[in-house]
């Protein structure tokens, strides 16, 4: 028998990991202590996860009768002090819509995770990307804003889980992780030995009983206007802080190419199979992911703009959320148009590749 | 390099375990993996497939529509995924007696009697693991070592007393394979 042998050249600490369960152990990792949510299709397997994983570590995993209590019982966690999370899909995150904004406004850091599927209304289980918005733009009533982190390997998706506590309790606000159900469905290679285990960072804010200090409050609403006003002030400045210090991006071959493709989470990895094809074939065409959906990486890709790029093509699986983002960010200095399909279609590197051929041919679409 | 395989069969077959498997082997071999379960409302006793991509370069979609490698675990699978191969692919089926096949152009069609040998050796349940066998033989990617080294990996403690005989079924299917009376070129 002739078998063909080989180094055993793997990493130890390389796990498989289903994405769902690289965000549980991502937030095990930075020391979430609790989890509440309610079940839901696509983000069941990180449920489970948590559920078994986080009684071995000290922590509490409780199923919340609804969507609704589950953000408030996180809200709970959070005033303690504690690292917490929860987690949902687009019909489960919408009900969680008043209770983020509590969090933004109460300034408690939590992390949310949205495994996205197919809309709109109860739509179906299928991967879609169509949640850009609700997870960027709100969700929830008033002026404020999360920070929202998109993956696009089951790598990341641990290492920015992590990275989304340390961001949450750096800002005092919530972070919003965006999934879609084929990151969280596929599994991949994972090195978990990078990350050091981390706790929660000491809060003087946190309410545990006062002893003999002074009595601390945590306000969910104001009591007069004048207060309100002072509020929604200092919250401008943090979101500012936040566009300042936190857009992070991927550019791949981007530099000097004609046109760019801008994609995130699972359909930048269908769309970098295109991108490589159509380079094979001489096409100038590179690839801009951002990272951060809020805030959007737009120092970078306006940097890109003066480096050459004058046609985008935003790939999305959605009718075209994240093309705003994009228009607002070049503001009329490239052609910009969307490529993308609703409702739970799969795109194909083939359609992105002939997409990115007629673009490339003749400018606006024909 | 770049391996897209789609193994396909019956729930109950150990498809998933399959495509697990495969992927812990290319990570010992210091590959790039993905590994992508048929998603979607399934049904109990119904159809199962996963996708799994094997190469030295990032991986862009974990998702195919096309495949370099189809291992077919049952005849529905055969008619229901010879379209997605590519030319050049192989097919690798895990019973000798094949009624029909759907065609396709310079494909290579293997069969393995995975489930007449998992039955010699008196344990149906390793009919996955003799076809697992003879689809590294035919892929040349992942080496016999690192599949066992992913055994343990993908089974649960509970079962790595069953370790020895899972790898002595994917032996059976590499020398299957090897002994290649049962393939045939189609054209």
């Amino acid at each position: 028998m002739t078998v063909k042998k080989k180094d055993n050249r793997a990493l130890p600490g390389k796990t498989l990991m289903r994405g769902n369960e690289a965000v549980g152990e991502g937030a095990i990792r930075a020391g979430c202590q609790f989890f509440f949510g309610y079940p839901i299709t696509p983000q069941n397997e990180l449920f489970e996860y948590m559920a078994r994983r986080l009684p071995e570590v000290g922590g509490t995993f409780l199923q919340s009768e609804s969507e609704l209590s589950g953000i408030n019982m996180v809200f709970g966690a959070a005033a303690g002090g504690r690292r917490c999370m929860t987690s949902s899909s687009g019909p489960g995150f919408t009900l969680m819509g008043e209770g983020l904004t509590t969090l933004a406004t109460a300034q408690m850091p939590a992390v949310v995770v949205c495994v996205s599927r197919a809309g709109p209304g109860l739509g179906r289980i299928s991967s879609a990307q169509s949640d850009y918005r609700l997870a960027t733009k709100g969700g929830g009533h008033g002026d404020y804003q999360c920070l929202v982190l998109g993956p696009a390997s089951a790598q990341e998706l641990y290492e920015l889980t992590y990275k989304a506590f340390d961001l949450a309790d750096r800002y005092r606000n919530p972070v919003i992780i965006l999934s879609d159900a084929i990151l969280g469905q596929m599994m991949e290679p994972v090195t978990t030995d990078g990350l050091k285990w981390a706790e929660a960072p000491e809060k003087t804010w946190v309410v545990r009983g006062k002893g003999n200090n002074p009595r601390k409050v945590i306000k969910v609403a104001p009591h007069t206007d004048q207060e309100l006003i002072e509020w929604n002030r200092n919250f401008k400045k943090k979101y500012e802080q936040m566009t300042e210090n936190e857009q992070r991006h991927e550019a791949l071959y981007a530099d000097g190419a004609n046109m760019l493709v801008v994609a995130f989470g699972s359909s930048f990895r269908i769309a970098l199979d295109s991108v490589v094809r159509a380079r094979d074939e001489g096409v100038s065409v590179g690839l801009f992911r951002p990272i951060s959906l809020y805030p959007y990486p737009e120092e970078a890709l306006k940097r890109l703009l003066q480096e050459g790029a004058s046609k985008l093509l935003v790939v999305e699986a959605n009718n075209g959320q994240m093309v705003e983002d994009v228009r607002l960010a070049v503001c009329g200095a490239a052609e910009v148009i969307h490529y993308g399909v609703g409702g739970g279609y799969v795109l194909t590197p083939d359609e992105i590749y002939d997409e990115i051929i007629r673009f490339d041919r003749n400018g606006r679409h024909q | 390099m770049l391996d897209e395989i789609l193994i396909a069969g019956f729930g109950g077959q150990g498809i998933m375990l399959m495509g697990k498997l495969l992927a812990c082997g290319a990570i010992y071999e210091g590959l790039e993996v993905t590994f992508y379960p048929s998603y979607g409302p399934e049904m109990r006793g119904g159809t199962a497939n996963c996708t799994v991509v094997i190469s030295d370069n990032r991986i862009g979609s974990p998702v195919r529509k096309f495949f370099t490698c189809l291992m077919a675990m049952n005849q529905a699978s055969v008619d229901r995924f010879t379209g997605s191969v590519k030319p050049g692919g192989v097919i690798i089926h895990n019973d000798a007696a094949i009624g029909s096949h759907p065609g396709g152009e310079d494909l290579r069609f293997i069969n393995i009697p995975a489930n007449q040998i998992a039955t010699d050796m008196e344990n149906i349940q390793v009919a996955n693991m003799v076809a697992m066998g003879g689809l590294i033989h035919v892929l040349n990617t992942v080496s016999l070592d690192s599949l066992t080294n992913g055994l343990a990996r993908v089974l649960p403690k509970h079962r790595h007393n069953l370790i020895p005989l899972n790898e002595k079924a994917v032996i059976k299917g590499i020398e299957a394979v090897e002994k290649g009376s049962d393939s045939r070129e189609l054209r």
